[in-house]
């Protein structure tokens, strides 16, 4: 029996070691994870963002070449269907053949378009202008932004739609542009929801019916 | 006596010794040679030092405002440098720690950022599907909002994807709830399950949410 004994020690001495040279299971590592068939998991074909020598620059994903225009379906709005090529204010703020700033959205404003503004602006606008526009956003908090402003100003609720559309497409000042990252709808639904947010505070009690000025009264 | 008296037990101890051995293996390839140890707790190292834990968590930038393609397409973008900069033109402008991201902004180089989750090239994921649907980022990818820097958090084996597509009713939430990691029913834990079972069957059932688990849902 004292064999055994000594056979199960052994055993125990090798996965003891086996623990040590290996290593805890699930703890952090720097060491990329090991591939058993790598011919099967990695495969001759590209994925986006990959380095790929095959261009000269050296990227996997390109930008289309000049003078092709993206194939996509197109987007109702109330002068009609648009195609993200054409030059018409819901591509590019401004009245067709200009350079001046359209008045008003020009897709037609609901509570779909407001919702999808709301969760546009929350995700986009809000780390600097704050989720209700008055530019107290978590970096003015912190100090790091002062020059935030707040979208309650004069100045922004006289400013046309287009020149709003034309501030987050290409940035402004201090700000960046969101024209990369956000969608010509998308960002026309945030102007919608800014307007509304806009209003929030322009309204007066007495637009309201009775019984909601009694309950506000409460 | 050519054999010592022990060796009558040979024929005893062979098997034990064996089964003892292939024990050992067998418990060393489940622990170490599956994905819930290759890959749980991979942590490259980053050019630049981001911190989720600073930015999604301490900020509270949603994940959208960097990974923005994320609802809208198979893949989720990593950010680009314009990106940071949107802030980091102001914040941290001179930093030694932010160079790269400068430096990428001006001359248009990518930042070499280390790919941490990525499926074999003969499984076909995509992003939106999940989570426009109401699949939190947290199920497959962990508290990214508490990491300083990200590490594989999740097995992402196939068994792991077929717990959900089995069930999806135990996983789905609000879909305006994904990108809020924390996120829960309810601060009870009871409660929250039983909300979960109540919501979950509904939602799976209202939205006509799928169960898919043929093969060639993932493999084509
Ligand atoms: C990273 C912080 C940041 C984010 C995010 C941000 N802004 Fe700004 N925004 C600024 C700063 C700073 C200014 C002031 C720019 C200046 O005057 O130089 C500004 C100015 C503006 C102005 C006034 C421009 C003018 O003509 O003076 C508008 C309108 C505006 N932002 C709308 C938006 C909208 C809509 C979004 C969401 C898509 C957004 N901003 C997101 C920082 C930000
Ligand atoms: C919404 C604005 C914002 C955006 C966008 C942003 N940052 Fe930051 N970043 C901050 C703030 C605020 C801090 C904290 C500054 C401080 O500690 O004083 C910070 C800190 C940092 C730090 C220092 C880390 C630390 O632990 O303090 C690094 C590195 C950094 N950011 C990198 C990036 C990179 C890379 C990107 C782009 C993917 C990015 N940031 C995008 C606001 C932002
Ligand atoms: C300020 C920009 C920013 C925000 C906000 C942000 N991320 Fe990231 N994320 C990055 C950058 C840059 C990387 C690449 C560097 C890295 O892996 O740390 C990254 C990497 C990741 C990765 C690893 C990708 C890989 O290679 O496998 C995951 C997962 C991830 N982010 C999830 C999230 C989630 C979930 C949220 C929301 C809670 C979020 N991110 C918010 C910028 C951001
Ligand atoms: C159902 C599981 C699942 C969910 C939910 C999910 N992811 Fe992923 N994610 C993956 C897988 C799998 C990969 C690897 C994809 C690949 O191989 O390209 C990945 C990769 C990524 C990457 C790296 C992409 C790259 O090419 O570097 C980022 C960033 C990321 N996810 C962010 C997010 C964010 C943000 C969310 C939430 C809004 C999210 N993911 C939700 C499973 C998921
Ligand atoms: C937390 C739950 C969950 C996890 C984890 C999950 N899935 Fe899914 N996935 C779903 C649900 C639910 C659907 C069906 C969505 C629908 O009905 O539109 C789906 C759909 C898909 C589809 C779309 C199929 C089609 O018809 O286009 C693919 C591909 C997919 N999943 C792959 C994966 C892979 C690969 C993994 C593992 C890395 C994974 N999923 C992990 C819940 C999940
Ligand atoms: C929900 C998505 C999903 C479905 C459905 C699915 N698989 Fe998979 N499968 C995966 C993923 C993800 C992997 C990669 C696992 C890994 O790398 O750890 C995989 C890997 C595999 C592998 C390689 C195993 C290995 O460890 O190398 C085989 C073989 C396979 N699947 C066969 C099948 C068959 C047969 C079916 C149908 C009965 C099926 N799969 C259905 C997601 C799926």
């Amino acid at each position: 029996m004292r064999h055994l004994l000594y056979s199960i020690l052994l055993i125990v001495a090798i996965a003891a070691a086996a623990f040590t040279i290996v290593g805890i299971p699930g703890h952090l590592s720097r060491k990329p994870p090991l591939e058993v068939f790598p011919d099967m998991d990695r495969q001759a074909k590209l994925r986006p963002a990959q380095p790929f020598d095959f261009f000269t620059n050296g990227l996997s994903s390109q930008l289309p070449p000049a003078g092709t225009v993206v194939r996509s379906s197109p987007v109702k709005t109330l002068n009609g269907e648009v195609y993200s090529y054409q030059d018409v204010p819901f591509n590019t703020g401004r009245v067709t053949g200009t350079t001046n700033f359209v008045a008003l959205n020009p897709l037609p404003v609901g509570s779909a378009l407001l919702q999808r503004g709301r969760g546009q602006f929350d995700i986009y606008c809000a780390p600097c202008h704050g989720g209700l526009g008055d530019g107290n956003g978590i970096t003015k908090k912190l100090g790091v932004m002062p020059a935030v402003i707040s979208l309650h100003d004069k100045r922004i609720i006289e400013m046309t739609d287009g020149e709003i559309f034309n501030t987050i497409t290409h940035g402004k000042g201090l700000m960046g542009a969101y024209g990369p990252t956000v969608t010509a709808q998308d960002r026309w639904a945030i102007i919608a929801y800014t307007r509304a947010l806009e209003l929030s505070r322009l309204g007066s009690p007495d637009e309201l019916s009775a019984e909601q000025r009694a309950a506000l009264k409460k | 006596m050519i054999f010592p008296k022990w060796t009558n037990q040979i024929p005893f101890l062979i098997p034990i010794g064996l089964a003892l051995v292939g024990g050992a293996v067998a418990a060393g390839v489940t622990v170490y040679c599956t994905p819930k140890n290759t890959r749980v707790g991979y942590q490259p190292v980053q050019p630049v030092p981001f911190s989720h834990a600073v930015h999604a968590g301490q900020l509270g930038v949603d994940c959208r405002y960097c990974h923005s393609t994320v609802e809208k397409s198979w893949f989720s973008s990593i950010p680009a440098a314009s990106t940071c900069m949107n802030c980091h033109s102001l914040i941290l402008k001179d930093d030694p720690r932010l160079a790269l991201v400068r430096e990428s902004f001006t001359n248009n180089t990518p930042i070499p950022w280390v790919q941490v989750h990525i499926v074999p090239d003969y499984v076909y994921f995509n992003h939106s599907v999940h989570v426009a649907r109401g699949f939190s980022c947290v199920e497959c990818h962990g508290r990214v909002d508490q990491m300083d820097e990200v590490h594989h958090a999740k097995s992402l084996s196939m068994s792991f994807c077929l717990d959900c597509h089995r069930n999806p009713a135990a996983f789905i939430r609000p879909p305006g709830k994904v990108t809020d990691l924390g996120w829960q029913w309810s601060t009870n834990a009871a409660e929250a399950a039983k909300l979960q079972e109540v919501n979950g069957k509904n939602f799976v059932h209202d939205w006509r949410v799928e169960s898919l688990q043929s093969c060639s849902a993932c493999h084509r």
